[in-house]
């Protein structure tokens, strides 16, 4: 393994981010980040599964006929996210209400599959429990970005707890109501993305058409 | 009749899969450069929607919900914890044998729609169709509805945002925004265009 541990962790988080580069497991990344907490546990539980499904599947790998793998991928992950969900009914009600049926669409977010597939089927158990941690914490760190600004500028408030006091409780800060609606999870992740590829020029797409310049003469 | 009509244009418009639930959106924005692929696309969500939601309100109602088994002698069976496990394996059954169906007797079809079908069983429209099913309790009828609907609403965004892309691709955008950056801005404004659809009743 020519890779280090650290190496793995670091890489998707930065260099080939799942949300950013590999454009997996957006659905969820928009849906939830409109205040911080629940992307918080969002981002903890999706990291949670694609690390032990990528260690399950790892150790399983061998005996996995590979005409029926995805079937085989499939079971061990919603496995696991019914026990993610039953865990969140019984320890964090509110939260899992307010999560309604994202839990239950971990199942088919592209960060699991894709990692399973891409990684764990070639790798053994630890590199691979590792890799899923990488990825779902690449998810995270997206996840809270996105979650921060939308909630700070959408409520003037983190985690729940006032930061801005608002104009409607006779604070100063008027909220901007668009950062709570869904299209803004659009805006904002376009525009991190921009940031992230302006950052990191390596990951900017080939365009498909250039527009020619004509030359004076 | 009047409140499977508005359960309708619900599904099509005010809570669109795609623009406003964020649904099946790694597929909306692969898949949509081109409007023949998103059409097709389009299409087999459709298809796949208006069985798998009605296929899976039937599991829950006399298999899952509680007390669903008492035709079998366990009145006190409560299932439900072993929902998610059983949607996606009827998701996962009914893809494949639409595929050999369509292979079978409409080759046409199965050739236009090939490629996609695979990528269904992993499309978050589709379990979430299942998913808002359940969590709405909707009953048969308004399942059934309901799936149709929905897949059409998700087919109708994916083809609007193929046509939205195939005339930016001309266009002059900065590098770092350049292919998925611009992508999720032009989603976005069509999220706030669909936005004026909430409220609508019929």
């Amino acid at each position: 393994m020519a890779q280090t541990y650290r190496d793995m962790l670091v890489d998707p988080m930065v260099d080939n981010n799942p949300i950013t580069l590999q454009v997996l497991g957006i659905c969820s990344a928009l849906a939830v980040t409109s205040s911080l907490k629940v992307a918080l546990v969002m981002a903890i539980a999706v990291t949670l599964v694609t690390a032990f499904s990528s260690m399950f599947i790892s150790a399983l790998r061998s005996q996995i006929p590979s005409s029926i793998r995805i079937i085989v991928q499939m079971i061990i992950i919603a496995s696991l996210v019914i026990v993610v969900d039953q865990a969140l009914k019984a320890y964090a009600y509110e939260i899992s209400k307010t999560l309604s049926v994202f839990v239950g669409l971990i199942i088919t977010n592209c960060i699991v599959m894709g990692r399973a597939e891409a990684f764990a089927m070639k790798n053994p158990p630890i590199d691979s429990f590792i890799d899923g941690i990488g990825n779902g914490l690449g998810y995270g760190l997206i996840l809270m970005m996105v979650g921060f600004i939308r909630e700070l500028f959408g409520s003037g408030s983190l985690f729940g707890i006032t930061i801005m006091p608002t104009v409607n409780n006779g604070g100063w800060y008027v909220p901007n109501g668009l950062l709570l609606l869904p299209p803004s999870a659009f805006f904002v992740i376009g525009l991190l993305i921009w940031g992230f590829r302006t950052w990191k020029p390596a990951q900017v797409e080939e365009r498909e058409y250039r527009i020619q310049t004509v030359e004076a003469h | 009749m009047e409140q499977y009509l508005s359960l309708a244009v619900k599904a099509i418009f005010v809570e669109n899969m795609a623009l406003a639930f964020f649904l099946g959106m790694c597929t909306f924005l692969a898949v949509s450069k081109k409007i023949s692929t998103a059409i097709g696309l389009g299409i087999s969500v459709t298809l796949v929607q208006t069985i798998t939601v009605p296929a899976n309100n039937l599991i829950l109602t006399y298999l899952l919900a509680p007390g669903a088994l008492a035709w079998a002698g366990f009145p006190d069976v409560d299932l439900t914890f072993l929902g998610l496990i059983s949607y996606i394996g009827v998701i996962a059954a009914i893809v494949q044998i639409l595929e050999m169906v369509l292979d079978k007797y409409f080759p046409p079809l199965y050739n236009a729609l090939g490629i996609f079908l695979p990528l269904i069983t992993v499309n978050c429209a589709i379990l979430g169709g299942s998913l808002f099913m359940v969590e709405r309790d909707y009953n048969f009828g308004e399942a059934s509805v309901y799936g149709i609907s929905s897949g059409f609403g998700w087919a109708l965004a994916i083809t609007a945002m193929a046509g939205v892309r195939e005339k930016l691709k001309y266009s002059d955008i900065p590098d770092g925004l350049q292919g998925l950056g611009i992508t999720f801005i032009s989603a976005g404004l069509m999220a706030m265009a669909f936005m004026s659809f909430s409220g609508v009743n019929l």
